[in-house]
């Protein structure tokens, strides 16, 4: 029997058993992002249709769905959650601080936080950076259209099918002939006659997984970041030229400063993708190898382990980490809207 | 289409003449148990049906089941409630899920309620009954359990009152090798430990082509960890002995108590031993990142000689390979690591819980209790097996099937449930695999390792 909106609110008041459904749903990064992009398009329309009617009727019939459908699914399982994580793992008993307290000192959640940090610093700088690097060389090569394609096509593989094919590259079995991997494979041709098991070594196996999501990121920041570059006015450039500046000076004085805004909207997008390390971090390592990161941890905790409480603090904290981000690409749309 | 239809009669023809007899006695005591349910009005049920005549009177009425297994195995659980149904009335409907362990609590909790859920692990059988959703089995389904080893019984028990029927068995403590290289080396498949011990270092000194005696992966996605487990259970189990064990699953034994760290010296001894390991996948190490699934391949090439993973393992062989004492492939049970331990059996099983007491549920849960319907089962497919004492073992074609039946069945034998089922999530389903992966993986000390699992018990 399929659950109608008011059922599905009314159970949410009377039965206290609801707890689990909502978690499932607060503890769900992904329906949060979801629900922002909802927000944003509401916000849109919500926006434009106030502009021309301009009446309290008009708000309240445009706004209204969009606020139940907020409050049921967004803001319900958060403050949900944000309560769960005060209690024990079955709910029946408060401990205050005690969920935080095991997250912030517990070894292996250290561990899973500053993984966590490192793919969002590192994997979003790599992938930009390369993008940038190779849109600067593409630019000035024939056929640049086709390199471009080429450099682009993995943005069209799932990362959980990305991850699959890296892990053959990866595969460092001893023995057996040819199920030996491709990574494996070019360090002995170059010589290194007993190349390590590369899942295995920590912290290094970290990067080897983050290559994969610059990898697929790469193409994406390329082919936006060489748009930018040549929405560049000859002028400016010719005007730089005369000036003086050469190579790397021209490069940082006028390329970057007027792509400064797609610059930091393209780092801030890939930073968003990255939050779905989870797939490559499950499909290759499990989380094993001390390669566990936060959204991958909290996953476990709730859904493996059942320690719900335990899931819910590591819920809100991913949640607080990623909620700087978030205000800071606003502010930064603001300002590019605000500059137009 | 018709290829099931005919397989579907054949079944048919052959359940009747075998089963008459034992549901003429299941009849009997029937008429005493509440059970059944076969109401005044029940319409009289003839011809082949006439053994369904204590189900009889739910004409028209379905049940749904929610489960892990999926097709082609819950092909052959449907085709062995299908005489049942046509002749009951009784519709079962089935649903299977590679999500079952997250699915349902929140379906439990979010009231879509299956009538039945078949549940692998009494951990999750314990928190659904925390719930206070689980219905308590008819009489009829709790005198049937006295079909089973009675350990048993307190697997489907949580806090000693019975809850749910176990419907198969599994036995977890084999060891694959090949009979055909054994043969032609001129080994003897070993019956004590001592024994095996003595043979692995026999086979690693002959070290032919590199191969090494013992093949091993752990790997197995985000439960990568959990065969390690089964070695360790299995030693807990085979060095300590039963009461040991189980306190040990209950925590009573820590995992830092010198008998749990000395059966864990023992497992470093045998699968993390250099000189026995990885038979032709990689070093020690390779046991971490080698899936389940992959770790036996080597014993076809000569690579490796031996593999201890469970009954379930024979669905792994490449399609062909002969399974059979004399055969490519076979098993022989682990031995004991103590003589003063009779035949150690570490198993799993799974469980049949019930959501609701309506007469119609009550009926199919009367009914998949029996032994009548085990063999049904049997009959449908290999790779099945019950632990129930009422299947005639002559039922089973399977060679690996009709070893593990022995075994679960054996009144002398010390069987355990898998202890990792029977601890609590965070720590069978979390800590532990993430401690035994980092034991083979990184090489971290014992203390460290027990320390870390132990640290992870629910306060």
């Amino acid at each position: 029997m399929p659950f109608t909106g008011a059922q599905l609110a009314g159970s949410a008041l009377a039965d206290s058993s609801w707890n689990d459904a909502v978690i499932k749903l607060g503890n769900s990064f992904g329906a949060i992002a979801g629900f922002l992009g909802i927000l944003l398009v509401i916000f849109f329309v919500a926006g434009r249709a106030t502009g021309r009617l301009g009446r309290p009727l008009a708000i309240a019939v445009f706004l209204g769905p969009a606020v139940l459908l907020l409050l049921v699914g967004l803001v319900a399982p958060l403050v949900r959650t944000i309560y769960l994580s005060f209690f024990s793992d079955d709910s029946s008993r408060f401990l205050g601080g005690k969920n935080y307290g095991w997250a912030l000192t517990n070894d292996s959640i250290h561990q899973v936080l500053l993984n966590t940090l490192l793919w969002l610093v590192v994997a979003p700088l790599a992938a930009t950076g390369l993008g940038l690097t190779l849109a600067l060389l593409v630019d000035r090569m024939k056929g640049q259209a086709v390199y471009k394609s080429l450099i682009f096509m993995p943005m069209a593989i799932s990362l959980v099918g990305a991850s699959i094919i890296w892990k053959f590259v990866y595969d460092s079995r001893e023995s057996s002939q040819s199920q030996i991997g491709l990574l494996s494979q070019t360090a002995i041709w170059l010589g290194w006659k007993h190349p390590p098991n590369w899942i295995l070594s920590h912290p290094l196996n970290n990067f080897l997984l983050m290559a994969v999501m610059v990898w697929v990121q790469t193409g994406f920041a390329m082919v936006v970041l060489s748009a930018a570059i040549k929405a560049i006015p000859d002028e400016v450039t010719e005007a730089a030229r005369l000036d003086g500046a050469r190579g790397l000076r021209l490069f940082w004085y006028v390329t970057v400063p007027m792509i400064r805004t797609t610059l930091v909207v393209v780092l801030t997008t890939v930073m968003i993708v990255t939050l779905k390390a989870f797939d490559i971090v499950r499909t290759m390592t499990g989380g094993n190898f001390g390669t566990q990161v936060l959204a991958n941890e909290m996953y476990s905790q709730s859904f493996v382990q059942f320690n719900v409480g335990r899931g819910s603090a590591l819920a809100v904290i991913l949640f607080l980490a990623v909620l700087p981000l978030v205000g800071y690409n606003i502010v930064q749309l603001r300002k590019e809207r605000a500059t137009r | 289409m018709n290829i099931r239809m005919s397989a579907r009669l054949r079944n048919r023809l052959l359940v009747v003449p075998a089963v008459l007899g034992l549901a003429l006695t299941g009849a009997c005591s029937n008429s005493s148990g509440k059970g059944g349910n076969a109401a005044s009005g029940a319409p009289t049920l003839s011809a082949e049906c006439a053994k369904y005549q204590p189900y009889a009177g739910h004409a028209g009425t379905k049940v749904t089941m929610f489960a892990s297994i999926l097709s082609p195995e819950s092909d052959s659980l449907e085709r062995s409630w299908a005489e049942f149904s046509s002749c009951t009335g009784i519709k079962i409907s089935y649903e299977g899920s590679n999500d079952f362990e997250s699915q349902l609590p929140v379906r439990v909790s979010g009231g879509n309620v299956p009538d039945f859920a078949i549940i692998p692990q009494p951990g999750l059988l314990a928190q659904m009954v925390k719930t206070g959703k689980v219905a308590k089995p008819p009489a009829q389904t709790v005198s049937n359990e006295n079909q089973w080893n009675p350990v048993w019984k307190t697997y489907g028990s949580v806090n000693g009152t019975f809850y749910a029927a176990p419907m198969s068995a599994n036995m977890k403590s084999l060891v694959w090798y090949s009979p055909k290289a054994f043969k032609q080396a001129g080994y003897e498949v070993p019956k004590t430990w001592a024994d095996l011990m003595a043979l692995s270092d026999k086979i690693a000194k002959a070290g032919a082509n590199g191969s090494k005696p013992w093949c091993g992966g752990i790997g197995s996605g985000t439960a990568t960890g959990w065969p390690a487990t089964d070695w360790l259970e299995e030693v807990v189990l085979g060095s300590q002995g039963g009461d040991v064990y189980d306190q040990w699953v209950s925590h009573k034994v820590k995992f830092s108590d010198p008998q749990i760290t000395q059966a864990m010296q023992t497992v470093a001894g045998w699968m993390q031993n250099p000189a026995w390991v990885n038979g032709g996948i990689g070093d020690v190490k390779s046991i971490a990142t080698t899936t389940f699934q992959d770790a036996g391949a080597p014993i076809l090439t000569g690579k490796c000689w031996m593999l201890q993973q469970a009954s379930f393992y024979e669905a792994q062989w490449p399609k062909g390979t002969k399974i059979a004492s004399d055969g490519d492939i076979f098993a022989f049970p682990l031995p004991a690591v103590s003589p003063s331990v009779a035949n150690p059996v570490e198993g799993g099983g799974e469980f049949l819980a019930a959501f609701s007491d309506r007469p119609e549920v009550q009926a199919v849960q009367n009914y998949l209790s029996t032994s009548d319907w085990a063999s049904s089962r049997v009959k449908v497919a290999t790779g099945w097996v019950s632990a129930n004492q009422g299947v005639d073992k002559s039922l089973y074609t399977d060679p690996i099937d009709q070893l593990s039946a022995n075994a679960l069945t054996n009144p002398a034998a010390t069987f355990r449930f898998d202890g990792s089922d029977l601890m609590p999530a965070a720590v069978g389903a979390g800590q532990e695999w993430k401690s035994l992966t980092a034991w083979f993986a990184e090489g971290k000390s014992i203390q460290q390792v027990a320390s870390d699992i132990d640290g992870a018990w629910p306060q």
